[in-house]
């Protein structure tokens, strides 16, 4: 048998013999069940099932027994893989099985308890023994498929993908299936079919009264209306940001990256809140025009042109993450020899560079489109009566309607446009080849920008990244008036109100407000940022570099929980993981695992965009000096891949920092998020301390940006910088 | 190698990450509160000083709680759900989520408030009340040429077009109390009739209830329909508003606290229920600032809130009203036959 088999049969004889089988109730990280170890609530499986009389336990030590037999064998001997595969997929469905069938009170269904009777017995949520364990089946039945030859053979590409489905199936599939289920039910929970065609096909959805009256349009409408503009100019801006950033002289690149990047760390509300101060009937700019050329003011800046300024900001940063990747990768080889054709400048720049873009434009587009759909914070502050999908779901749920199937029924609209966009993106990209990195000679310049696309990208960077600061000198100011727009002295109030630290004898007190919701958001965020970087990278890396079947909808299920609006992904947790197997409401965990699941697809989007330039010569070269499939993803791919590194690191920390809609279902006392308890202070018109934390929140945000690109590093391609002398960059390998 | 390092902090960073609960020993207790930050907060701890319970409190809108608790109702967290507009309390009882208690401290508390738990057979309970009316914004009426604004038929003044702000009743309670307030006042066709005039003058339905008097505060708009206790708040913070109880008269909402069926800690969650209603707790909630009227007869008001004796109020009928079919049903008509006209 192969090492990792054995390995991992003995990481899940621990979880089954050793460790705890449920759930602990002082938490993951809780060490209290130590001293009480055989206790009913504390002990491993296999005393579970006999002391406590949890017998249908006892079947997965079967299906741990039999692969001893194998030790000695080799996994790719046709008989044991497929031994290895009946044990794993046994042993997985018979843990699926026992944990629906077996609850709290019991049976958990109706006509079990009919059949064979009262059980007499319960159980708990799972806990790290049924985790190991879960783990150890996946690894059997994985290097049972690799050993029968599926995913080439390849051990290490078949435990990422049973790992990754598996993962994805119980926290994204699982809980969204649950809450799809109540679109067809009505408000107590009875099947209702024609309830669902009837709000499905609601005038209110998809009016098209717009076109030829006065009247609305139908939300669903609005909401792809404005999606399609953001996807269109966050991408456009981010193209222009990546070009000044990479490709220009342009003297102040480090201001450019840092305004570029200050929107994605803002709570989104502030950005709404921010343009409301300056754009708004009584805001700074308002008043100034107001003054000086007469221009009465007006609520312009409520409905469609303020929800789109403010996901603009919001979201030009991501395009731009993504964009700068792709051009820093294009080979300048390609655009050389363009120019030795004799193509000018400007036809060099269409007809080589742009279309080598394609990837980071698709990517681009789609993020800046689905993010725009599932936005909630910029519409809630700034929609007036443009009504979106998000916003609507949200009081769907919480509103006076109390209607969940309403909100089910518009979050599958949702997701269909979602997909839709997705589809749409494969079909343009297509077949081609965007592999630029490669492990030839690349000693090209990079040419300088055509005219212009120079006139291009200054024209639209410099003056947004102007207006960013502007916003942001007023986010920051907000923080130091008494109160924003009606008086505005100079005070500390807010932040020594949020952020009071005193002395008393057991030392130092963090008595501020904020301090608590501030701690455990930077704990759960840098928990969360790492899993999710390597989870996305991940997949992109299956993804791209391996075939197998039905790869494309494993894709789609990567990027599924991106396109469902976080209130569903908040709801639908509670839903699903509030009672066994998995029981893990009112824990730290599920914030990770909801944050982890919910922003990887950003980094699948970055891995795919970034690896898709990296030439697969390079794979196989070290596949073919011998390396295994995981030295070369170590050694080779991760450091091409910095820049997708750190975009999706940073996508990762910031996202969980700024969350709002998912969140808002899911904190507790004990884990309380920032945003949350921002919204309150919004809510409750405290908008000092809210604008003061979230420049607090802000400054840590640039400390932990900076120490990602510190501790990942640059990708260093071997090519010749203009200003460098050539001599020095001989080596011309694209490894770092 | 740099991801060595990233996972070295990682590491240590889990392991620092010892969390523990600190029990006591009278137990804890899960609230979900839906009053202000800082009521939340001042009661909670004037309790946990006095009963030694440890209080886990976690603060969101009624809605969001209502949710919460249904989302949870097989494996309940919480055990008390304290404040927020009566109707999601209304509804939750309905369904069969709530614990029925006659708290013995029934009998201290004003007419309305015990009125409310004997319709909803004890499973909820009035903890405050708070008038409907609107405010304006001083300045920004002055600029429109009018003086002062007196009654729900001065909003539809033409000069006002564009310059009234109410909140969606399809998104918040606050709305759907004006909503019913004026099918009950005018009866149902005048009472729309009344809303479809308005509407002329509505510049934007918003999402949260008390986001007009916010907009009104910042003079985003004119006039703010909401209760009146969130117009008091503004003015308290220096906002130049007038808040105004309608002369035709208004409907008002009674705030409600209910018990979780299925509570875990359902002895420390009738202790506080009890206190909770008590002078003393109702006195603490003045102190940090409530301006709505509480429900114990013996509770102080704040010399700024509103006084209920001094407001013409209609007879709301909260057991109709608060049914999920009438609202429902008056819902949907709002959203044909007024939130889709032209404006």
């Amino acid at each position: 048998m192969s090492r990792p088999v054995a390995w991992w049969l003995a990481v899940g004889w621990i979880g089954y013999a050793i460790l705890p089988w449920y759930a602990i109730e002082a938490g993951f990280w809780g060490f209290s069940w130590l001293p009480g170890w055989f206790d009913a609530n504390n002990a491993p499986a296999l005393v579970q099932s006999f002391a406590y009389g949890r017998w249908w336990l006892l079947p997965v030590a079967l299906a741990l027994l039999a692969p001893l037999a194998l030790l000695g064998w080799s996994k790719d001997e046709p008989g044991v893989a497929r031994l290895l595969i009946v044990v794993g997929t046994a042993g997985l469905a018979w843990l699926v099985l026992q944990g629906f069938a077996v609850g709290l009170k019991g049976w958990s269904f109706g006509w079990m308890e009919s059949l064979f009777g009262p059980l007499g017995n319960r159980q708990f949520g799972m806990g790290y023994g049924a985790l190991l364990v879960a783990g150890c089946f996946i690894v059997l039945l994985t290097q049972g498929l690799a050993g029968l030859g599926y995913f080439q053979g390849d051990g290490f590409t078949a435990g990422s993908i049973g790992v990754i489905i598996a993962t994805i199936a119980a926290f994204v599939f699982y809980p969204v299936f649950i809450v799809l289920v109540s679109a067809a039910q009505d408000n107590q929970g009875n099947f209702a079919p024609a309830l669902f065609v009837s709000k499905i096909l609601d005038q209110e959805i998809w009016g098209l009264d717009c076109v030829y009256s006065s009247l609305r349009c139908g939300v669903a409408w609005n909401s792809l209306f404005l999606a399609v503009l953001v996807g269109v100019g966050t991408t456009v801006l981010g193209l222009a940001f990546a070009l000044v950033a990479v490709r220009s002289g342009f003297r102040f690149k480090r201001i450019l990256r840092v305004l570029t990047v200050l929107p994605i760390i803002t709570p989104p509300f502030v950005i709404g809140l921010a343009v409301i101060l300056m754009f708004g009937r009584s805001g700074a700019v308002t008043m100034l025009l107001s003054e000086h050329f007469g221009i009465a003011p007006s609520r312009w800046i409520y409905g469609l042109p303020g929800v789109f300024m403010a996901q603009m900001l919001a979201f030009t940063p991501i395009a731009f993450l993504v964009m700068i990747g792709v051009v820093q990768g294009i080979s300048p080889s390609l655009e050389e020899a363009a120019l030795t054709l004799r193509a000018d400048r400007w036809r060099t720049f269409k007809t080589v560079s742009l279309p080598l873009m394609r990837p980071g434009l698709a990517n681009a587009f789609l993020l800046g489109f689905i993010e725009s759909l599932a936005d909630f914070g910029n519409p809630l502050v700034l929609g007036g009566n443009y009504d979106v999908l998000s916003t609507k779901i949200f009081f769907a749920v919480v509103g006076a309607q109390h209607d969940q199937g309403r909100a089910a029924v518009l979050s599958i609209i949702l997701l269909v446009f979602t997909l839709s966009a997705f589809y749409a993106q494969r079909q343009w990209l297509g077949k081609k080849s965007y592999a630029t990195v490669t492990g030839k000679g690349d000693a090209g310049l990079p040419v300088p920008l055509p005219a212009r696309a120079h006139l291009f990208a200054y024209g639209l960077a410099v003056p947004w990244a102007l207006f960013t600061a502007v916003v942001y000198v007023m986010i920051l100011l907000g923080g130091f008036v008494q109160s924003m727009g009606r008086n505005h002295d100079f005070t500390l109030r807010h932040y020594v109100a949020a952020f009071q630290v005193g002395w008393t004898e057991h030392g130092i007190h963090f008595s501020g407000a904020a301090w608590n919701s501030f701690w455990t958001t930077l704990e759960i965020s840098l928990l969360a940022a790492p899993l999710t970087a390597a989870l996305g990278l991940l997949t992109a890396y299956v993804l791209v570099r391996q075939k197998f079947a039905g790869k494309d909808a494993f894709e789609f299920g990567t990027m599924l929980s991106f396109a469902i609006p976080g209130t569903v992904i908040g709801i639908s947790y509670i839903l699903a993981f509030n009672t066994p197997p998995i029981e893990l409401t009112g824990t730290g965990v599920i914030l990770v695992i909801c944050f982890i699941f919910r922003n990887m697809p950003v980094g699948v989007r970055a891995g795919i965009a970034a690896m898709s330039q990296i030439d697969k010569s390079l794979d196989e070269a070290s596949l073919t000096l011998g390396a295994r499939s995981f030295t070369t993803m170590r050694r080779i791919i991760m450091p091409l891949l910095r820049p997708a590194v750190v975009a999706s690191l940073v996508y990762a920390f910031v996202r969980a920092m700024t969350a709002v809609s998912a969140v808002i279902f899911l904190v507790t006392a004990q884990y309380e998020m920032a945003t949350a308890y921002i919204v309150g202070r919004v809510e409750a018109g405290d908008y000092g301390l809210a604008i003061a934390y979230c420049s607090a929140l802000i400054v840590v945000m640039i400390v932990a940006i900076l120490l990602i690109q510190v501790l990942v590093g640059e990708r260093k391609l071997g090519r010749r910088s203009a200003a460098a002398p050539i001599s020095s960059e001989i080596q011309g390998s694209a490894a770092a | 190698m740099q991801f060595g390092k990233i996972v070295a902090a990682v590491g240590s960073l889990a392991v620092l990450m010892g969390m523990s609960a600190g029990a006591s020993a009278q137990g804890s207790l899960n609230l979900y509160c839906a009053n202000q930050e800082e009521w939340c907060r001042a009661v909670v701890a004037a309790f946990e000083k006095k009963t030694g319970i440890k209080v886990n409190m976690t603060r969101k809108s009624s809605g969001e709680w209502y949710a919460q608790v249904k989302a949870e109702a097989s494996n309940p967290k919480g055990d008390v759900w304290w404040a927020g507009t009566g109707d999601p309390h209304l509804q939750a009882g309905e369904e069969g989520l709530l614990e029925p208690y006659k708290s013995p401290m029934l009998a201290e508390l004003q007419d309305w408030a015990v009125r409310q738990a004997e319709q909803s057979g004890y499973k909820t309970v009035g903890v405050y009340a708070g008038a409907l009316g609107f405010g304006y914004n001083t300045d920004q009426l002055k600029k429109k040429g009018l003086t002062e604004l007196k009654c729900w038929s001065d909003l539809l003044d033409p000069k006002l077009k564009g310059e009234v702000q109410v909140a969606d009743p399809n998104a918040s309670g606050t709305s759907y109390t004006m909503l019913a307030t004026m099918v009950q006042l005018m009866g149902e066709d005048k009472g729309f009739d009344y809303l479809k005039s308005m509407h002329k003058n509505v510049n934007q339905y918003t999402k949260s209830g008390a986001a007009p008097a916010k907009a009104t505060a910042l003079g985003e708009t004119t006039v703010g329909i909401t209760f009146m206790h969130d117009m008091v708040t503004e003015i308290s913070r220096g906002a130049p508003i007038k808040v105004i109880a309608p002369c035709e008269g208004t409907g008002y909402e009674i705030g409600g606290m209910s018990l979780i069926k299925g509570a875990r800690n359902m002895d420390n969650a009738k202790k506080w229920y009890d206190w909770v209603i008590s002078v003393e707790a109702q006195t603490e909630l003045v102190k940090a600032g409530s301006f709505q009227v509480q429900s114990n007869k013996n509770a102080p008001t704040h010399p700024l809130a509103p006084k209920l004796g001094e407001i013409k109020l209609i007879n709301y009928d909260f057991k109709k009203y608060g049914s999920s079919a009438e609202r429902q049903r008056l819902l949907s008509k709002w959203g044909k036959d007024v939130k889709a006209l032209p404006n």
